[in-house]
């Protein structure tokens, strides 16, 4: 299972790939897979507020419908929108053109809520 | 198997229509009329005989197989309902018939009175109403109500309580009344986590929906316990019936705390139920909500039956006329056929072959919570995936066996569920052909995994592509579609 080193996660199996005060999110390589394949991504709309590990958008694939939490809480400066054509990036690249949003981080101290990759890979393995 | 459209000819007609002998005449503007004929099929009386005969041939239904679907109750559909819906005082009823002359139609409203009376009976509610046409729709009514009381009473509510194993459509109803939604997870014994729903429980809670027993397949032992401590702090209780095929006659709804429940008549009271329906969720309340039931209501005077309209605080409509007559008459038959016995013996025979099921698939199949369940049971392919034997697999196998497929990914909180409701109406030479199969491609999981992913090959269709179908819906017959394809 894929886990990028520069990225923080959730326990919802979110990531965020944090540059300034700005984050892209995502969902996880282990989202994706156990998800299967995406048939649809309902995107957040630009200027929306939200609020850490509160749900923002949803994949849907043939088995089910998820929310997906925001990593963090802000303003959403930039949604996906290649995923409205194309929601089958998530499973094909979910940590590069399977990008969801672009957020305007409120507060970078939330980021202590988050998983680094070595407990997010830990929390995986538990699961299991 | 070719459509019908494709087996059109041009200018081959079915019927006949006799020569226009009145001036031809239309008031509708030429913007609304369409410029080009409609591409019907054209076809003869036999072609369409034949083309749905086949059709229904391949269908898989509860008629022909055993149909194990988990949280959907198809039980069998005893034809002495259908008979007695068919008969031709019913069937040609005119819906407006109760307000032109009530006196022509005072069985057709007792029908409506007395299943009212006995659903009452069997819920332990004190009124109900029989307008909502499906499940989700009884949901979205029940909710109306209680959004309806709350404001009555000038209370402040912006929550609706759920655990997270419930039906998908119970959060959904309670968004489009506008509430907020608190889910709370599933603790280890397979119940709503009593010590969340403690934290999360407040005076601003509207109401705390729960399925009972639960889309587990398990009874929540601290139910009573729950209604008591949602009432404490001004909650409604409200009972999602899917479940009630498993207690009928051993626990009323209405006795253990829940003031607002909705039943699936196409479910427990075993009116058809493929297809879309026709269906039925019929809305049961206690005292304190029945001002708000939609109109009209079938009361009882001294001269009989009429309709009641006078109704300040009620909701109004939530469809035509009464609902799905048709369905609340084969349920009410239903119940007369099998009378308090029956249904008491059904719910005890649903619950006996569900358990018979998940002890004989212990140790072939996961299961994940593990102890004596209600009227289906939920096992996980968990295992099997280990090999790349997904629930999918597993269920499209077993349609090469002979049976339908049972609900499969959910609840969503088990992985690779597989839940199965087998009903009372299966015997147990069925259930052991089933129980057979399911070991038998469990086997083939470890041997063979790649056996089980071929399936269905009996089929006139194998696997289809549902990603492709569910990106890229095609909804209407498109000709240059099929002929690129």
């Amino acid at each position: 299972m894929n886990i990028p080193q520069d990225l923080l996660y959730t326990k919802e199996h979110e990531w965020i790939k944090i540059e300034g005060n700005k984050g892209k999110v995502g969902i996880t390589d282990y989202a994706q897979s156990a998800l299967g394949d995406v048939t649809f991504v309902e995107l957040p709309e630009v200027g929306q507020k939200v609020k850490q590990f509160e749900p923002f958008a949803s994949v849907e694939s043939v088995k089910s419908v998820s929310d997906v939490y925001a990593p963090m809480s802000g303003t959403v400066v930039e949604a996906n929108e290649r995923l409205e054509q194309s929601p089958e990036l998530i499973n094909q690249s979910p940590y590069e053109e399977g990008w969801i949003a672009t957020i305007e981080i409120a507060n970078l101290a939330e980021r202590e809520n988050l998983l680094t990759p070595e407990a997010y890979k830990r929390y995986l393995e538990e699961e299991a | 198997m070719r459509l019908i459209f494709e087996k059109s000819i041009n200018g081959r007609k079915g019927v006949r229509l006799p020569k226009l002998d009145v001036p031809e005449q239309s008031d509708l503007p030429q913007a609304l009329r369409r410029r080009k004929k409609a591409s019907l099929p054209e076809v003869a009386e036999l072609d369409v005989v034949r083309h749905f005969t086949h059709l229904s041939q391949r269908n898989i239904g509860i008629d022909t197989h055993f149909y194990p679907l988990g949280s959907c109750t198809m039980k069998y559909n005893p034809k002495i309902c259908e008979e007695i819906a068919n008969l031709r005082g019913f069937r040609e009823l005119h819906p407006l018939m109760p307000l032109i002359n009530p006196n022509l139609v005072q069985g057709a409203l007792e029908v409506i009175y007395e299943a009212e009376r006995q659903l009452c009976e069997i819920t332990g509610m004190d009124a109900f109403t029989l307008q909502p046409l499906a499940g989700a729709h009884g949901e979205l009514t029940g909710l109306l109500l209680i959004t309806a009381f709350h404001k009555y009473h000038k209370h402040n509510k912006r929550y609706i309580i759920v655990p997270d194993s419930s039906h998908g459509t119970n959060p959904a109803s309670a968004a489009m009344c506008g509430y907020e939604v608190i889910v709370i997870p599933t603790g280890k014994d397979g119940c709503m986590d009593l010590n969340l729903f403690k934290e999360k429980l407040s005076d601003e809670v509207a109401a705390v929906m729960l399925t009972c027993p639960n889309t587990l397949g398990l009874f929540n032992p601290h139910i009573k316990e729950i209604a008591e401590l949602a009432h404490k702090a001004g909650a409604l209780m409200y009972y999602d019936g899917a479940n009630l095929n498993a207690i009928m006659g051993k626990l009323r709804p209405g006795d253990v705390g829940f003031d607002v429940v909705h039943l699936n008549l196409h479910k427990t009271f075993a009116t058809p139920h493929g297809g879309g329906g026709p269906g039925a969720g019929p809305v049961g309340v206690k005292k304190t909500l029945e001002p708000f039931l939609p109109i009209p209501r079938v009361k009882k005077d001294n001269q009989g039956f009429i309709l009641e309209e006078n109704a300040p605080l009620s909701i109004g409509k939530v469809t035509a006329f009464y609902g799905n007559y048709g369905v609340v008459l084969k349920a009410y038959a239903y119940i007369l056929l099998l009378g308090k016995e029956g249904l008491i013996k059904a719910s005890e025979h649903a619950v006996l072959n569900a358990n018979y099921v998940r002890a004989r698939l212990k140790g072939h199949y996961e299961i994940p919570y593990d102890r004596v369940c209600m009227h289906e049971c939920v096992v996980s392919a968990i295992k099997q995936a280990r090999k790349g034997v997904h629930a999918l697999d597993i269920a499209k196998a077993l349609i090469d066996k002979g049976f339908h497929p049972p609900t499969m990914y959910f609840p969503a909180i088990v992985k690779e569920a597989l839940m199965i409701e087998p009903t009372e109406t299966e015997s147990k030479q069925t259930l052991d052909a089933f129980i057979e199969a399911m070991i038998d491609i469990a086997r083939l999981a470890e041997e063979a995994p790649e056996a089980v992913k071929q399936a269905p090959l009996t089929t006139p269709v194998g696997r289809v592509d549902e990603v492709r179908a569910a990106r890229r819906p095609i909804l209407k017959y498109l000709p240059r579609f099929y002929e690129e394809e």
